[in-house]
């Protein structure tokens, strides 16, 4: 496949960026979109130019640490992956491909398409927990019976891999698609239920400070979350934040 | 966080959207009944008009709140839009939205602010003489010379006739036809910002939303067109 990238170049958090573009040429349509990146950037090095700095990690769709909008969608064109498992076959040859970093005021710019998206272990350290003692003898989780129904919804929650997709695809930047999978995930089982009231007080708190946007339920975070999480969950934080904050005396 | 935290939260001022947009939903309801009536049956429609105008709970208790309610909802919408544009400081050079999203659900601020500027008409056209009947004039009778019974049906009659009353039958159309859009994403969402979203009464809801965004404003439509194309004449 031969392609035209047009890619967002930054050289540090303050510099102003701009698009450049760069053809590419032999690119194996079973490749992934990293795989294809790679091989630019090691075309560049040849050339002397510095490579396109990107987020990876695990590049097995588990981690969340890929990120990019590619063709104006947070992991590309392909539903329910990340860009790590996204494949090249998703795009035609003689194509022009715009890459550009995921865009909130909650995840500055680092370096090209690099953001910094520690806004979202700042929300986690906010309440995204269960306290326990762990002296030891804590209890068999099993032994506590829980509805079949909630342990899979608890557990869907649990898949979020907090990539950020969610806020990079939202219109108003809102991170509620994140938070909501986060505080969903303790709230729905027993011993998340203890500390519901605080968590999504603190949650949602943090994540108001740090800049994030707010929902006006277009829901199309969930369909660039490429881990199908649900809007169930953003509904089930609202009701929890509303109860939290009008009736409970947690403060 | 304390209580004055929940109206500073972003979950908070959806309450106030969402509240305020449900509030407004019940009152066109009664205004598209109010209006029903002056097609069915004028003499209806000019005592009920006479008893909304002169009730002293209505004019000086549901009426502020009404615009209380009006104004609290559009404010805080323009608030949420600058606020959420805030959030993303840096625009994409290409961003596909219309992959994952409705158009309607994008754009609620400027369907808003068309209904906004329609009652800006609405307003010069009703309510402004009215008030200028009642309060500067003081002549709360209802009455008017050479006419039979209360004005109200006759008033109505009178401005939608002639090709004025094409014209505005005609941006009252489109002004519903917004509205339409509006309500085809304000209804459902309603629900989903205060957190009731269920598997057994959501897609009732979701459908109960599209009927109402179809059937009211295009009822809103038919009253004013019939107005002014068979009462007029
Ligand atoms: C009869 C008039 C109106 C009705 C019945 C109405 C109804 C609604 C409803 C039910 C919602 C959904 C609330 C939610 O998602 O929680 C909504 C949202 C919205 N409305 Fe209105 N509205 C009206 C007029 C206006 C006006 C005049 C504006 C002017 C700015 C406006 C701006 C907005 C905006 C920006 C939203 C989206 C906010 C959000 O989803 O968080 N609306 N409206
Ligand atoms: S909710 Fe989905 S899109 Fe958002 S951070 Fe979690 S996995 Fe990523
Ligand atoms: S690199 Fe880990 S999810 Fe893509």
């Amino acid at each position: 496949m031969n392609l035209t990238l047009k890619i967002w170049r930054q050289k540090d958090s303050k510099a102003k960026g701009a698009v450049e573009t760069y053809p590419i040429s032999d690119i194996s349509p079973d490749s992934s979109f990293l795989e294809m990146l790679d091989v630019l950037n090691e075309s560049l090095v040849l050339k002397g130019i510095v490579p396109v700095a990107f987020d990876h990690d695990c590049r097995e769709g588990i981690c969340g640490m890929c990120s990019l909008y590619i063709n104006g969608e947070a992991h590309g064109p392909d539903r329910k992956v990340t860009t790590c498992q996204l494949h090249m076959r998703m795009f035609k040859d003689g194509d022009t491909i715009t890459i550009e970093p995921f865009r909130s005021a909650g995840f500055p710019v680092v370096k090209d398409l690099v953001v910094d998206r520690s806004a979202f272990d700042k929300i986690q350290q906010a309440g995204g927990y269960v306290s326990v003692n762990t002296s030891g003898n804590t209890q068999d989780a099993n032994a506590i019976p829980i509805p079949k129904r909630d342990a899979d919804m608890a557990f869907d929650a649990a898949t979020c891999i907090g990539c950020g997709a969610c806020v990079a695809t939202c219109k108003n930047g809102s991170a509620m698609l994140f938070v909501s999978a986060k505080v969903s995930q303790f709230s729905l089982l027993p011993q998340g239920k203890v500390e519901a009231d605080r968590r999504a007080l603190n949650m949602v708190g943090k994540m108001d400070e740090l800049g994030f946007g707010n929902c006006t339920n277009t829901g199309a975070c969930e369909v660039e979350c490429p881990k199908g999480i649900s809007l169930d969950n953003i509904a089930r934080m609202n009701s929890d934040f509303l109860k939290a904050s009008i009736i409970s005396e947690e403060k | 966080m304390s209580n004055s935290g929940l109206v500073k939260s972003s979950i908070g001022r959806k309450l106030v959207m969402a509240l305020s947009g449900l509030f407004l939903l019940v009152f066109l309801l009664q205004h598209l009944i109010i209006n029903l009536l002056s097609v069915i049956s004028p003499t209806s429609f000019n005592e009920v008009s006479h008893f909304m105008g002169t009730n002293g709970i209505i004019q000086f208790a549901m009426q502020p709140i009404l615009i209380g309610g009006i104004v609290i909802h559009y404010i805080m919408g323009i608030v949420l839009t600058i606020q959420n544009k805030k959030a993303r400081p840096i625009a994409y050079i290409v961003d596909n939205q219309k992959a994952n999203s409705t158009w309607i659900s994008r754009n609620m601020i400027f369907t808003g602010l068309t209904i906004l500027a329609f009652l800006v008409v609405h307003f010069i056209d009703f309510w402004i003489p009215e008030v200028v009947t009642k309060f500067i004039n003081q002549d709360w009778s209802g009455l008017e010379d050479g006419i039979e019974g209360f004005r109200y049906h006759h008033e109505l009659v009178g401005k939608f006739s002639g090709t004025r009353g094409i014209v505005k039958a005609s941006v009252y159309t489109i002004a519903f036809t917004f509205l339409g859009l509006h309500l085809a994403h304000g209804f459902a969402s309603t629900f989903q910002s205060v957190g009731f979203r269920h598997g057994k009464y959501t897609p009732t809801l979701v459908k109960i939303g599209k009927a109402y965004s179809v059937i009211v404003p295009l009822l809103f439509a038919l009253i004013v067109w019939f107005h002014a194309l068979v009462s007029a004449h």
